[in-house]
């Protein structure tokens, strides 16, 4: 815990980090299959490595599996079949207590009946630590999540926000090799949200924590997290690090979970080895990236609204033009949202910078541009 | 009196006729109190109202006679045995019972109730016969599994209570700290559901303090429990000392009650 913390790719560049040494696996999901009914499976062939130092956060709808996975993994579920390893072994018929795992839960599930300090030593009475070794953790575990004075309390006289704190010291007391956290920002306020998300971060880097990080909002699993894993239906639909899950998203699922996203119906019209066409909906051709691999039909364009601009605002010679007529406009402050008709969707969202919107009425016909590389053929 | 001041007379005369049913109610409900309290402390030997001289001469004569002590150290003792066996076990089984993955709840839980609902004689008669049998009758142990029976679902009812309020999660974090299973129950579980426990537990001893039909059935002169001495007084001589001892059950359970109701407000 020194003054300098190297905050990871966040604040240094935004491309995906290249070629990072491979982690060590610390978590290796081996074809996990979780059924309750023994009829439908809620986590359908589960494979996913996490490195030890990461922060990988699983994001999903609910109902998506993540919150069973994440159980599994604490010990509170066990797989229908495949294999859970931590650290190289199996794990998956080991009980909670012996996986020296920490668990944050939603609810922060403090002791109401023990006192602060009472929770935050709880662990450690299970590790043999002297009295002494253990008010000298209880103290700094204080310390690190800003509650020195707090320790005397009972968790029913501290604010969310405190109790949330309380929890996480409680989960890192101990040094486990891992830690997983259910939604633990869920039931806190916009502003102390972030305020969290920010700190939670910040002690992961610097005590170099393995961290399983459960959560649905998408804003949160791109702050925080080194490689989030998407679930939906039972499935990862795709494992990246943030930037890549946002610029290159595989599916359609993907595409619409993360950000938002404009996605067309389209047909292929042109691929050679150094172009790629497709035909709209309503006849217009563009350029674009992403070749579909196997299945020609039902393909969908997807445009990010930000990467949509009002034509000759800017000056790369590789955008697709198009016409189209403005539907509505709302003023959003650092930009302005449109719909526009185009594409046989009148329902194209844009966000243009606002003084490039200065001259734009509804019922305007005007002139945007997309850069080829912004639109994505996606096949599923 | 809780009416707003915009009430017809209709609406008057009918709280009116409400209030005055429901204080017949409750008095109906205590008369045998105002019978029986004062004449415990009367200094005639019979049954008369109202009390002309005071005295405590039937408390003296209830302190002073060893059958009356012998019951009051039989009962205790029966009823302490019983709260203790009735909470461990009816609180077990409220655990397991409230368990998601427990099959068949519902039938489990009218079987573990039934002792509530089953006609008081047909548990005396069938706990005589059975434990006949086994060599239990006429003896304290007997009594005291009979009592247990008929007193865990009093303890199932509160402790399931209790328990649907419990945060499972907080067991879980326990689990993940590193406390085992047993750990977990006495010093995560237990310290949260202890009102409905302790309740269970109050409301045992009080069964079991107060029964009367299994205990005639199954205990002799030694096990002679406080209900069943003042049954048999009743038919060999009519004496107010049992209006004394009548009075100080009453007074036991005005107590343990209040204790219940005490717990309950807390939580």
């Amino acid at each position: 815990m020194n003054g300098t913390i190297p905050l990871s790719h966040h604040s240094a560049s935004l491309e995906p980090p290249q070629a990072e040494p491979a982690r060590k696996p610390l978590v290796q999901f081996q074809s996990v299959k979780k059924s309750y009914d023994g009829k439908s499976l809620v986590v359908k062939d589960l494979n996913l490595d996490v490195g030890e130092g990461e922060f990988l956060t699983m994001l999903g709808p609910s109902g998506s599996g993540k919150t069973t996975t994440l159980m599994m993994l604490g010990g509170f579920e066990r797989p229908t079949s495949g294999h859970i390893l931590l650290d190289g072994k199996a794990v998956e018929k080991l009980p909670p207590e012996k996986r020296n795992i920490g668990f944050v839960f939603q609810n922060y599930a403090l002791f109401p009946h023990m006192t602060v300090a009472e929770n935050i030593a709880f662990p450690l009475r299970y590790r043999n630590r002297s009295r002494a070794e253990t008010q000298a953790r209880v103290a700094r575990a204080l310390s690190m999540v800003h509650l020195d004075t707090f320790g005397d309390r009972k968790p029913g006289q501290l604010s969310g926000g405190q109790q949330q704190r309380v929890a996480l010291a409680r989960a890192l007391v101990f040094e486990p090799s891992l830690v997983l956290m259910d939604e633990p920002l869920g039931a806190l306020d916009k502003q102390l949200r972030e305020h969290m998300q920010f700190e939670i971060k910040k002690l992961q880097v610097e005590l170099g924590i393995t961290m399983v990080y459960v959560t649905h909002d998408q804003s949160e699993a791109l702050t925080m997290s080194d490689r989030i894993a998407v679930f939906h239906d039972g499935m990862i639909q795709q494992c990246a690090d943030p930037v890549t899950l946002y610029n290159a998203p595989v599916n359609r699922f993907v595409a619409s979970f993360i950000g938002d996203n404009n996605l067309l119906p389209c047909q292929l019209k042109l691929a050679d080895k150094d172009r790629l066409r497709v035909a709209m909906a309503d006849g217009s051709e563009l350029d674009a990236i992403n070749p579909p691999a196997g299945r020609m039909k039902d393909l969908s364009l997807s445009i990010r609204p930000e990467r949509i601009a009002v034509a000759g605002k800017t000056s790369s010679p590789l955008n697709n033009r198009f016409q189209a007529r403005v539907g509505s406009l709302f003023f959003q402050g650092d930009h302005v949202r449109l719909t526009l008709e185009a594409f046989g969707s009148d329902a194209l969202v844009a966000h243009v910078a606002a003084r490039d919107a200065a001259g734009l009425r509804a019922g305007d016909r005007a002139a945007f541009e997309v850069p080829f590389a912004d639109c994505r053929i996606l096949e599923a | 009196m809780w009416l707003p001041t915009y009430a017809t007379p209709f609406e008057r005369a009918s709280r009116f006729i409400v209030l005055s049913f429901a204080i017949c109610v409750l008095l109906f409900l205590i008369a045998p109190l105002f019978v029986i309290v004062p004449l415990s402390f009367s200094h005639d030997p019979f049954f008369t109202l109202p009390v002309k001289q005071w005295s405590l001469r039937w408390y003296a004569d209830f302190f002073e006679n060893p059958r009356w002590i012998t019951g009051i150290i039989n009962s205790t003792v029966t009823a302490t045995s019983t709260a203790i066996l009735a909470t461990t076990l009816g609180t077990l089984a409220a655990i397991g019972i409230t368990h998601p993955a427990f099959p068949f709840r519902k039938a489990a839980m009218a079987v573990l109730i039934s002792p509530m609902i089953v006609p008081i004689m047909i548990v005396a008669v069938g706990s005589y016969l059975f434990y006949g049998e086994l060599g239990l009758t006429n003896t304290r142990l007997g009594l005291v599994l009979a009592h247990t029976a008929l007193a865990v679902p009093f303890v199932i009812v509160t402790v399931t209570a209790t328990l649907s309020t419990y945060d499972g999660n907080l067991s879980r974090a326990a689990a993940s700290l590193g406390a085992p299973p047993l750990s977990r129950f006495f010093r995560v579980m237990l310290p949260q559901i202890l009102p409905g426990v302790v309740s269970g537990g109050i409301f045992a001893f009080a069964v079991s303090f107060d029964e009367v039909v299994v205990a005639l059935f199954l205990t002799g002169a030694e096990q002679r429990t406080l209900p069943v001495q003042m049954f048999s007084g009743i038919r060999d001589q009519i004496n107010p000392t049992i209006m004394a001892a009548a009075t100080l059950l009453l007074a036991l359970s005005i107590l343990l009650f209040g204790t219940l109701n005490l717990l309950t407000r807390r939580t």
